[in-house]
């Protein structure tokens, strides 16, 4: 088993690479609404869906070049996820918090049975954006594309986001929001508002990262975001669910074991979707918050 | 105490109007109603059972679990294979054979179901050592990681369980008798269960964890109790749904399966058993109900062509308005009495009269 060569390894650490940046982007869509309203947004994996579908529909249906369909199809996403925010969860505001899960749920359901009416359940092909999905050689190694782009992509995406969460004051509300809505309030800042942008920054890297998605698997029907999303959220969780490095470690890590583990005990590969969860709770057994989350203690 | 005698006797007049019901169309002996809607009202029944034993966990002890398809799998797989006939199993098992000791076992319907949750019941102590000790949130994705491990494993244990080809053929064994016998059974022990010492422990565990455990419960102990219960009961709602459905595939337990019963639990109110068989009624019948949807209607010059699917997204709609605008369910944490229900229909003629009055008075 431990035989192979050194491409082959870089192979398959390139594509688990892939896979872990994609889980990243949208890990960090839940670690965010997590850090702000504790929420674990079930509805995210479905808005990643609804943004898959966006795409078919102006590249593929009305036929739009890829750049402006990406532009309009990443605003659609972020306007989706504040709609969703606006309606199901803002009236539970001051709710307990397992109506705003239930809520969530709710959601999640909804999107699910609506795009199996407006889309219907027969499976689209996802459309090829740009030259992603062509193959090119670096020394040994054969990669699509995308297996360059999905970490750039990724680095640059965080990089703005850190940016904004750490240098601007938009960034500093959230900081504080996260924190307390009451003293936040108080402090002048606008809690629904910067709750609001979240939605918006989370919706619109899912959408970045359905698009990433569906030129490695290029296969789209309604219930396609459950096992990303489920997976994305683990990420998220083995990272310290809230903290935002945490998603993007745990997201790479959960992405290049997964691919390890398939290529080392291929007679394991149907227990692949089972393997994140194994880890998942290995981690929490000893690290009950995640590798980076903050410990809780209850006070009487 | 003429009130409580009063009340004993309606009940058990109520409940043997009932009983006799159940039976009579069992027996066919009074056929109102069609083998389509005896197969709704089963699951009705096993969605009752579901629903109470998720209510145990998320409503009385307040341990937000997601696990329940998975128990069910447990349950249903295990009532399957053990009330098959041999020779059948070896017929839907074509791929690759049953293995021996399991293609030859074959036991009465009672034995299987009792073994099913006796397995979920096992499996969840296992389960439980790890997982209780989490909180909230990671507790909930912790036992949806272990259902969907679950699913996962038996759609890769070929000569178990037939893999993603899952069985078919299961014997209907299962009828009104049996799911409403069990459904009933279920309430009765809940009732008895939540006033007892244990029930009790739970919902102080429900209502504050640290003030449970100054008072002296074992917070563990006492979880573990209530998981493992719960699983036991999720184990054999899953055997009878095998029964009534008769086909099982490993992905008819997608962790999904966990979000309709929990929309029950939730729609009833959480830590009423009451509500929990109310909802899981209605819910159950309307979801079969709004058929009609799907197959095209007009009201009035508007016609709506046939939207296959449609059917879902109103139900989902109108669980969202539930979920945003009737927190509490049908009845809150509050149970059935027949107090409550003679002190309701007393009021009804005032409460009806309020209404207008404030309408009158909102005119002027």
């Amino acid at each position: 088993m431990f035989t192979f060569t050194l491409p082959e390894l870089l192979q398959q650490l390139a594509n688990g690479l892939t896979i872990g940046c994609l889980y990243a982007l949208v890990a960090i869509g839940y670690t965010m609404v997590y850090g702000i309203l504790r929420l674990i947004n079930f509805a995210h994996c479905d808005i990643f869906m609804m943004s898959m579908y966006f795409c078919y529909y102006f590249i593929t249906v009305f036929s739009l070049p890829w750049p402006v369909a990406l532009v309009l199809v990443v605003a659609a996403t972020a306007l989706l996820g504040v709609v969703i925010e606006k309606a199901a969860y803002r009236p539970l505001r001051e709710a307990p918090r397992i109506s705003l899960l239930i809520s969530a749920i709710g959601v999640s359901y909804l999107l699910e049975n609506l795009a199996t009416v407006l889309f219907s359940g027969v499976p689209r092909s996802f459309p090829a954006v740009g030259n992603m999905q062509e193959m090119v050689e670096i020394g040994e190694v054969r990669v699509a594309r995308l297996a360059i782009y999905a970490p750039i992509m990724m680095v640059v995406l965080l990089v703005a986001l850190l940016y904004l969460i750490n240098k601007t004051k938009t960034g500093m509300a959230m900081r504080a929001a996260s924190k307390d809505f009451e003293t936040a309030r108080l402090m002048g800042i606008n809690v629904n508002k910067t709750i609001s942008v979240t939605f918006l920054v989370g919706s619109a890297l899912a959408a970045v990262g359905a698009v990433i998605w569906g030129q490695k698997y290029p296969q789209i029907q309604p219930y396609v975001g459950v096992m990303p999303g489920l997976k994305c959220f683990i990420a998220a969780v083995i990272g310290g669910i809230g903290n935002i490095k945490g998603a993007v470690v745990g997201a790479l890590m959960l992405g290049v074991l997964e691919i390890l583990l398939v290529w080392r005990f291929s007679a394991l590969s149907g227990y692949k979707d089972a393997f994140a969860f194994i880890i998942l709770i290995a981690i929490l057994i000893f690290k009950p918050t995640g590798l980076f989350g903050e410990t809780f203690v209850d006070k009487v | 105490m003429k009130g409580n005698k009063r009340d004993f006797w309606l009940t058990v007049i109520v409940l043997t109007l009932f009983a006799a019901l159940v039976i009579l169309t069992q027996t066919g002996a009074v056929a109102f109603i069609d083998s389509y809607q005896i197969h709704i009202l089963n699951l009705c029944a096993i969605y009752t059972i579901l629903g109470l034993s998720m209510n145990l966990v998320n409503g009385f002890t307040g341990l937000f679990s997601l696990g329940q398809a998975g128990f069910m799998a447990i349950g249903a797989y295990v009532t399957a294979l053990l009330i098959m006939a041999p020779d059948v199993k070896e017929q839907v098992f074509y791929v690759e054979p049953i293995e021996p000791w399991l293609g030859a076992l074959q036991c009465p319907f009672w034995l299987a179901l009792l073994a099913g949750g006796m397995l979920s019941a096992v499996v969840a102590f296992f389960i439980g050592f790890p997982v209780l000790r989490l909180r909230g949130d990671y507790l909930a994705i912790a036992t949806l990681g272990f259902a969907e491990i679950i699913r996962i494993i038996f759609l890769n244990t070929q000569t178990l369980t037939n893999g993603s080809m899952g069985v078919k053929s299961i014997p209907p064994t299962a009828n009104l008798l049996w799911c409403f016998g069990i459904a009933a059974l279920m309430v009765l022990f809940m009732l008895r269960l939540i006033h007892s010492s244990y029930g009790r422990a739970f919902k102080a565990i429900r209502d504050d964890e640290i003030a449970a455990e100054a008072m002296g419960i074992n917070l563990f102990k006492h979880k573990m109790y209530s998981f493992i219960l719960s699983a036991f009961i999720a184990g054999v709602g899953g055997g009878l749904m095998a029964s009534v459905v008769s086909a099982i595939t490993p992905n008819l337990f997608r962790f999904t399966l966990a979000y309709d019963i929990l929309l029950i639990v939730v729609l009833g109110g959480m830590g009423s058993i009451t509500g929990t068989v109310v909802a899981a009624f209605v819910i159950t019948a309307a979801k079969e109900w709004l058929r009609w949807l799907d197959e095209g209607f007009s009201i009035g010059p508007l016609t709506v062509p046939e939207i296959p699917g449609l059917r879902m997204v109103i139900f989902s709609v109108l669980l969202m308005g539930i979920i945003l605008f009737y927190r509490q369910g049908f009845f809150g944490s509050k149970e059935f009495s027949w107090h409550g229900l003679f002190a309701f229909v007393r009021e009804l003629p005032r409460r009806i009269g309020r209404l207008f009055h404030r309408d009158k008075k909102e005119a002027a």
